[in-house]
């Protein structure tokens, strides 16, 4: 077996609550330090401590940072699902069992060492419940000698995570170091190894999570309610760090926000829709299940026309579901969430820039448009780790849309709450406490004029619902445009939005070094700009590639452009692991195999 | 000032007149238990010479939460989804604490579908008056119970309830609402200084209103007929209000006869004696007399329970004095070296 350098796969198993967190972090940033791309998935139960879970490391000179599914190197630590971690291991592959586990027999192409872990680190750590998290070292002090991970980098990442806790430090030194002498002193180096590379200076190592509650704060939020749920905890959570460190008065400690934890999701949106309704920009964040429970109050939000920024970390439902796994699965809900004729905004981020950016600019296109702007992300974009560029400082200042203010009000003489002066069918606006007495109007769910008067006439409720259309087709204008990339030749076109995106981009390299050719559109929001309709005309095959059973985006194109439809195919993921590039590749070969013309 | 000089043209401390607290033209039926509450804050809020603008008025769903309609046309009003304008409150409140907040719901609003957040606005204890008119029907879907209808009362079709009534203001209570009154629509000498001080408290004022509904619950059999309730009104004082604006009277009781209690902005409610002597600061005291009310089929009203120690809704946030509604960019936007140093926190990439 010839050697691989850089580019392969670390898969760990352990057992939730073990502690192996920090050590699979250690590898992660050791890795990068080394100037070389990873990417970590922690493929984890709905548990806190006892089920096993897997945490994945890719390393790839090539940038790839989507998760590979053939694993090069396994650590089997979990005694409960070794058998079947290991059976899953390829030829060539590099196997580091703990001694005693379960095996299974294996052919003998496969490199396999069995490691005394509760041995070694015995004599380290006299404390038997720590003994259990310290183990962890000593795989990473192993794994640094076989593979070649130079054991500086292995201690800045150390002290990265444990410098505050001298004690705790010195400890998991102790254990790297028993670790690697292990391997120096029984393992030959293995085939699989790294070299220092300068492929990620001045790069970033963030969770999508942590990049939007950024955003968010950048964009100026002032209001935040949330409930708690899984995968969308960790946004409102590292939010409220965020604010609590750089959004207080340095001298009064005074916050320039309010961070609620609400007794529900139905009373999270609430509190949003009356903070932004008083002034406030507001916004939550939650996951499918409360998305569900959202739904009579953005529908009344859109209806009533006040805005408010709802991202949507989707995890696989419906209901309950695998609260712990990754899905595209709430688009369609997303887009439709009400009773009664609803069109919302939805912007898709791709990336953990994206999660920064629209962090900030889903607050202006909310109150822009005077209407709830939902932010799908998932499980596997807002909780692994990313690397990406480091985010810019926004240039422009902040939108506030159509606020009319005391003066305003006095110049003009006049104020219809739901009147289109401007002909983009987006209204004016008042805040409650503005001195005048032209500003009070009354916001309701029921019918309501231009005056925003009751009214049962059926007229008038028409004429409100095609303003509200007519306000979507402005969107359509403010909304992030896609990103399209135009390949001469091809005439087959992939789609994808969300964390789809970093398979799509290896899955067309694989593609293009078969001699396939392939068109990208990456739809970045809802609803469509001009980009999509034209890259369906240009393309006489598109496949949509989603992370959901029943191709919910190839739903909405259908439904849009009836007259493409026919060019529109599906390839579909969704069992709860995130999308990798063999998917999109086998999937378009199984739809295409007849249709694809290869050049 | 007194609400018994005032007439159409008689202005208040801030120059408005009668008219100026007045909303559209009530569409609930004739006779309405509600409109008399209508009228009440409307007089009250005139008394008070509250300012229209910083008055936000909020509801929920049923006849009781379409009448701020017909109160305070001047201010901002929000008519929300069912049982939920607590929820709605709480982010107003949030958004620009210099905001008066008024909420109106019913017993099916806030007592059947909205009693989570019903419940969790009392505990964070949001600065609100929260008036319940209560009628112990659901009125626009036409006569079925609701949850604070009493054991015993008969429905317009025949059916008799059975179930436990839902006692709003002892839930207030248990939670720790500062500020618990209950009160009868048809009796404004009553209700009125109970809603002028409702309005001078910082915290949330849960304020029960025995409103028979004339159109669904106003027959014989049913424990919320207006000639019952007027029967069964069991009122624990006369309640009186001093404003903070007006000069202290000097006013003479007898000893023992009358409670004063000075209110968060400096006015002062009196309740004077008209039985047994009653101390609205004693929780256990107010929970036992509506309990034993209850058993006896008597609607006790006045100011059940009174605390102003409590905090409100986001002192411990410590948050800026001024609205967060109002802060220019400057304020919530970090500088841009703030954004500069956490991502080196995050640059750990090498070469």
């Amino acid at each position: 077996m010839k050697p691989q350098v850089n580019d392969f796969s670390i898969h760990v198993a352990t057992v939730n609550g073990s502690g192996s967190q920090t050590a699979n972090s250690t590898l992660l940033r050791a890795l990068f330090q080394m100037g070389l791309p990873v990417a970590g998935k922690n493929l984890f139960p709905s548990n806190i401590a006892g089920l096993p879970t897997w945490f994945t490391i890719r390393v790839s000179e090539k940038g790839y940072i989507a998760l590979d599914r053939r694993i090069d190197v396994l650590v089997a630590m979990n005694a409960d699902t070794s058998v079947d971690d290991i059976a899953r291991m390829g030829p060539g592959s590099l196997i580091l069992v703990n001694e005693g586990v379960p095996m299974p027999s294996i052919p003998e192409d496969r490199v396999l060492h069995r490691i005394p872990f509760n041995k070694l680190v015995e004599p380290l750590v006299p404390d038997a419940k720590l003994r259990r998290l310290v183990v962890n070292m000593i795989y990473v002090g192993v794994l640094a000698w076989l593979l070649g991970i130079e054991e500086t980098e292995i201690d800045r990442a150390l002290q990265a995570q444990l410098g505050r806790k001298p004690k705790a430090l010195d400890m998991n030194r102790q254990a790297v170091r028993v670790g690697t002498e292990y391997g120096r002193q029984h393992l030959g180096k293995a085939r699989f190894q790294v070299e220092r590379r300068n492929l990620t200076a001045g790069r970033i190592l963030i969770e999508g999570n942590q990049a939007a509650a950024l955003g968010a704060m950048f964009g100026g939020v002032t209001f935040v309610a949330w409930y708690p749920i899984t995968p969308s905890s960790s946004l409102a959570e590292s939010l409220q760090g965020f604010l609590d460190a750089h959004r207080r008065d340095p001298v009064t400690k005074k916050a320039s926000f309010t961070i609620v934890q609400a007794e529900d999701e139905i009373a999270a949106i609430g509190m949003v829709l009356g903070a932004s309704w008083a002034g406030a920009r507001a916004m939550t964040s939650t996951s499918g299940p409360g998305l569900s429970l959202m739904t009579e109050f953005t529908g009344y939000g859109y209806y009533a026309e006040i805005p408010a920024v709802i991202w949507d970390i989707q995890r696989v439902g419906p209901s309950t579901g695998l609260p712990t796994r990754t899905s595209q699965g709430d688009l369609l809900s997303a887009a439709h969430l009400s009773h009664g004729d609803t069109k919302h905004v939805v912007l898709l981020p791709a990336t953990v820039e994206d999660c920064y950016e629209m962090g900030i600019r889903a607050f202006d296109i909310a109150e822009r448009l005077q209407t709830p702007v939902f932010v799908l992300s998932d499980l596997d974009l807002g909780m692994n780790i990313w690397m990406s560029e480091p985010f810019r400082y926004p240039e422009k200042p902040w939108d506030r849309g159509k606020v009319l203010t005391a003066e305003d009000l006095e110049r003009l003489g006049k104020f219809d709450r739901y009147r289109d002066v401007d002909g983009d069918a987006i209204p004016y606006r008042t805040v409650p406490g503005t001195p005048h007495p032209l500003a009070a109007y009354f916001t309701r769910g029921s019918g309501h004029d231009e005056a925003a008067r009751y009214t049962e006439s059926g007229d008038v409720y028409r004429r409100v619902m095609d303003r509200l259309a007519m306000k979507y087709e402005s969107a359509r204008g403010l909304v992030p445009s896609p990103v399209v990339e135009r390949v001469k030749g091809a005439d087959v076109g992939l789609v994808a939005y969300g964390s789809t995106h970093p398979a799509m981009v290896e899955a067309r390299d694989i593609l293009a070094a078969e001699g396939i050719r392939t068109g990208y559109l990456l739809i970045k929001a809802l609803p469509f700009t001009r980009e999509v309709r034209s890259f369906l005309e240009e393309h006489r095959i598109v496949h949509v590639v989603e992370q959901n059973r029943d191709g919910q985006m190839a739903a909405l194109m259908r439904m849009e452009f009836p007259d493409l439809a026919g060019r529109i195919r599906s390839i579909l993921h969704y069992d709860g692991i995130p999308i990798d590039a063999r998917t999109v590749v086998d999937g378009l070969r199984s739809t295409e195999r007849e249709e694809v013309t290869v050049r | 000032m007194s609400g018994a000089q005032s007439t159409a043209t008689a202005k208040n401390r801030i120059g408005l007149t009668l008219n100026d607290y007045k909303g559209s033209k009530s569409t609930l039926c004739p006779g309405c238990g509600h409109d008399a509450i209508t009228g009440s804050i409307v007089q009250a809020a005139f008394e008070s010479g509250l300012e229209p603008h910083q008055v936000a008025k909020l509801s929920g769903i049923g006849c009781s939460s379409k009448t701020p309609t017909y109160f305070l046309g001047r201010s901002h009003g929000f008519n929300s989804v069912h049982g939920r304008m607590p929820s709605i409150a709480t982010g107003a409140y949030a958004a620009n604490r210099g905001l008066r907040l008024i909420g109106v719901s019913g017993d099916g609003d806030s007592a059947s579908i909205g009693l989570g957040q019903f419940c969790h606005l009392v505990r964070r204890n949001v600065p609100l008056l929260y008036i319940i008119e209560n009628n112990g029907v659901y009125g626009l879907t036409k006569g079925q119970f609701s949850a604070t209808a009493d054991v015993g009362t008969k429905s317009k079709t025949g059916r008799v309830n059975d179930l436990m009534p839902i006692d709003l203001c002892a839930f207030a209570i248990e939670l720790g609402c500062g500020f618990v009154a209950r009160s009868f629509s048809g009796d404004p000498k009553q209700l009125r200084p109970i809603l002028k001080a409702a309005f001078s408290h910082n915290g949330t004022a849960v304020v029960d209103v025995i409103s028979p509904c004339v159109t669904f619950n106003n027959h014989e059999g049913s424990t919320r007929s207006y000639l019952n309730v007027k029967e069964h009104d069991a009122p624990l004082h006369d309640v009186g209000f001093i404003p903070h604006y007006e000069a202290i009277a000097e006013v003479d009781y007898e000893p023992g006869e009358s409670r004063e209690i000075e209110l968060y902005d400096g006015s002062r409610i009196t309740l004077t004696k008209l039985g047994r002597d009653y101390d609205p600061g004693d929780a256990v005291n107010a929970l036992e007399t509506l309990h034993r009310a209850r058993q006896a089929d008597k609607f006790v009203t006045g100011l059940l329970y009174f605390d102003p120690a409590k905090e409100p809704f986001g002192t411990e946030f410590l948050v800026v004095d001024e609205p967060l509604a109002s802060l220019p960019l400057e304020r919530v936007r970090p500088p841009k070296e703030v954004l500069e140093e956490i991502m080196r926190g995050l640059m750990t990439g090498g070469g």
